[in-house]
């Protein structure tokens, strides 16, 4: 009986249990909740894949209201790869959060971090299960607004002016999606997205519908930070806790981009989105020049959160370029390196957890010699940058691959080059790290070495995941693929 | 193109620019919150409108009237007014905490003492 409630169960868990974490309040109590939801939202995300995997797609319709009228989830191949992501990510990183937290964050206010934590999970897992417009632009306010006072918990003061200047720009974005849903409600009277994708291939050769597609594009391009709309993110996940910026690192903007390929796709189908409209002009342009300038600015970058923040930019380029190609083969490239890019950022990020742990600082000129005090947290950082690069037998060698096998099918080879450059990029500023951790001179010896193990396993998990996925490509490239196939196919 | 029938979508335009203009060009935090709200207002104004119809009745039921006007964008800018007054809420909250440890709410200063560091 269960097993036909678990839609629900994905985001009703988490949300119920953020208020009873306030109520906790004890530290250890709100950690051990957060870890036990996240760790039972993964399981449902995982039994919801073995049921896409049987019968192809879930409706559910909450309170039996049928699907136009009432509120209705639709689950298929693409938002169950992506709450999995999500889920899985939150799990790893809420058991190295304990330690990190506990470190980072004053005793009395750990409790409301957690319950900021769920209500961010929630929100992100409502965002890529519901298929209701309105009920999107509810849990990405959820998500966007817990996001804010997470990253606001940092404990350098410039963590408030960066979740200030999130939140103004957050809001700018949020409000951008409300006007494009409104616009969209305008046209075809429903909400529901299975719904509207009927009735707007009907009336979409109209100012209307280009205008909430604009305004949806726009909207979602702030949450995703696309270039040049980035701005929020270097400074957001620089000064945020370090467990905040794994977990929003992994997840936050790849539920953006997922966001984006569910309208662009299922809604708006690709015939308008990518040829009426010339978004894939656009977004070539402006994922190249991602990954060649924030690729370029990390380089310069001493605080290693901002030179992973930025080279995040630059991974958004990466999966942008992979949209505008406009072809199944990039689109399974781009959700490919949804999967690859949150295990190596969550990995390289959760290593600079350790790092800021110990040494209370992520600053490159404080990381000589380290490679032989901490050899554990900087492994972990080594296959991580080395997956950054897209070196082969780890995951960022295959979704650069795929992407790179993309690109050359259409004959862009202008494509394949600036792929090919921000690799190298990437080289330049992972080099960086381990010249400094290895061959950098050692600074006075500070007693206690290793990060403790509750924060080197979560770490190791996505570092020995990111080998994994380099080698064992049938999870990942293969429900990748499955899922471009159903968001091509125009059923949602 | 009928510039007068098109009036509330003026009036939506009109605020929703001059919120956005107060965001972007205000170097005070808390002015930069009121034009975010300015901006959000805009977007109510624009569902609240779209929700008439012609001729319609306020919906509820009653005999006799048969062309009621659509309450649904009403509950819809319920919702995203709870989600305005959040973001207001949060984001002052942000600013007496910005205040509490950079003693000002002006931008300019507040960059001048990060970059003095």
């Amino acid at each position: 009986m269960i097993s036909a409630q678990l839609p629900a169960l994905q985001v009703v868990v988490p949300l119920l249990a953020a208020p009873l974490c306030l109520v906790l309040h004890r530290p250890f109590a709100a950690w051990l909740l957060t870890f036990v939801v996240s760790g039972i939202s993964l399981l449902v995300s995982v039994a919801l894949l073995g049921q896409i995997l049987e019968q192809g797609v879930i409706d559910y319709t909450f309170g039996g209201w049928a699907a136009p009228f009432g509120i209705a989830y639709h689950i298929d191949f693409a938002n169950a790869y992506v709450l999995l992501i999500v889920t899985a990510i939150s799990t790893v990183v809420s058991i190295f959060a304990k330690r990190s937290v506990a470190s980072e964050i004053e005793a009395h206010s750990q409790g409301l971090f957690y319950t900021a934590w769920l209500l961010c999970l929630t929100g992100l897992l409502g965002i890529t299960i519901t298929g209701d417009a309105f009920n999107l632009f509810v849990f990405l306010e959820i998500s966007s607004l817990s996001s804010y006072v997470l990253i606001a918990m940092g404990n350098d003061r410039k963590a408030l002016t960066a979740a200030y200047q999130y939140l103004i720009m957050g809001t700018i974005g949020a409000t951008f999606i409300l006007i494009g849903i409104g616009l969209l409600y305008m046209l075809t009277g429903t909400l529901n997205m299975l719904d509207m994708a009927q009735r707007l291939v009907a009336v979409a050769d109209s100012r209307t519908a280009r205008t909430g597609f604009a305004f949806l594009t726009v909207g979602l391009g702030l949450k995703i930070a696309l270039f040049p709309l980035h701005l929020w993110l270097p400074n957001a996940y620089a000064y945020a806790p370090s467990a905040v910026s794994a977990f929003l690192a992994a997840t936050a903007t790849k539920v953006a981009v997922y966001v984006l390929l569910r309208f662009m796709f299922s809604v708006f189908g690709i015939d308008f989105a990518l040829g009426a409209m010339p978004l894939s002009t656009m977004l070539v342009v402006l994922g190249s020049v991602a990954v060649l300038s924030a690729s370029t600015v990390a380089i310069f970058q001493h605080n290693l959160k901002r030179m992973l923040a930025y080279s995040s930019i630059a991974q958004i380029g990466y999966l942008v370029l992979g949209v505008s190609l406009a072809t199944p083969a990039g689109l399974t490239a781009t959700l490919l390196h949804l999967f690859n890019h949150a295990l190596m950022k969550g990995a390289l990020f959760l290593a600079l957890g350790c790092i800021a742990w110990r040494l209370g600082s992520v600053r490159l000129g404080d990381l000589g010699g380290l490679g032989y005090r901490m050899p554990w947290t900087m492994g972990v950082f080594v296959i991580g940058g080395l997956s950054l690069i897209g070196l082969p037998l780890t995951a960022g060698f295959i979704s650069k691959w795929y992407l790179v096998l993309a690109a050359v099918e259409r004959g862009w080879w202008p494509v394949v080059l600036i792929i090919i450059a921000g690799s190298l990029l990437a080289v330049i500023y992972v080099w960086r790290v381990i010249e400094t951790a290895y061959l950098g001179k050692t600074k006075e010896a500070v007693s206690g070495t290793e990060a403790p193990l509750s924060m080197l396993v979560p770490a190791w998990l996505l570092a020995i995941a990111n080998l994994y996925f380099g080698m064992h490509t049938e999870l990942s490239a293969g429900i990748a693929s499955q899922a471009a196939m159903v968001l091509f196919g125009g059923q949602p | 193109m009928n510039v007068a029938g098109l009036y509330n979508y003026w009036i939506v335009i009109l605020l929703m620019m001059t919120g956005f203009y107060v965001v972007i060009s205000s170097g005070n935090l808390v002015k930069k919150i009121i034009g975010l709200n300015l901006f959000q207002a805009s977007v109510f104004i624009l569902y609240i409108s779209m929700g008439k119809v012609m001729n319609g009745a306020v919906p509820i039921l009653r005999e006799g009237v048969t062309t009621y006007s659509n309450p649904l964008p009403h509950v819809l800018i319920l919702t995203a007014i709870v989600v305005g007054v959040a973001t207001t809420a949060l984001g002052l909250a942000l600013v007496v905490r910005i205040r509490e440890a950079y003693g000002s709410v002006e931008e300019d200063d507040i960059h001048r003492q990060d970059e003095s560091l």
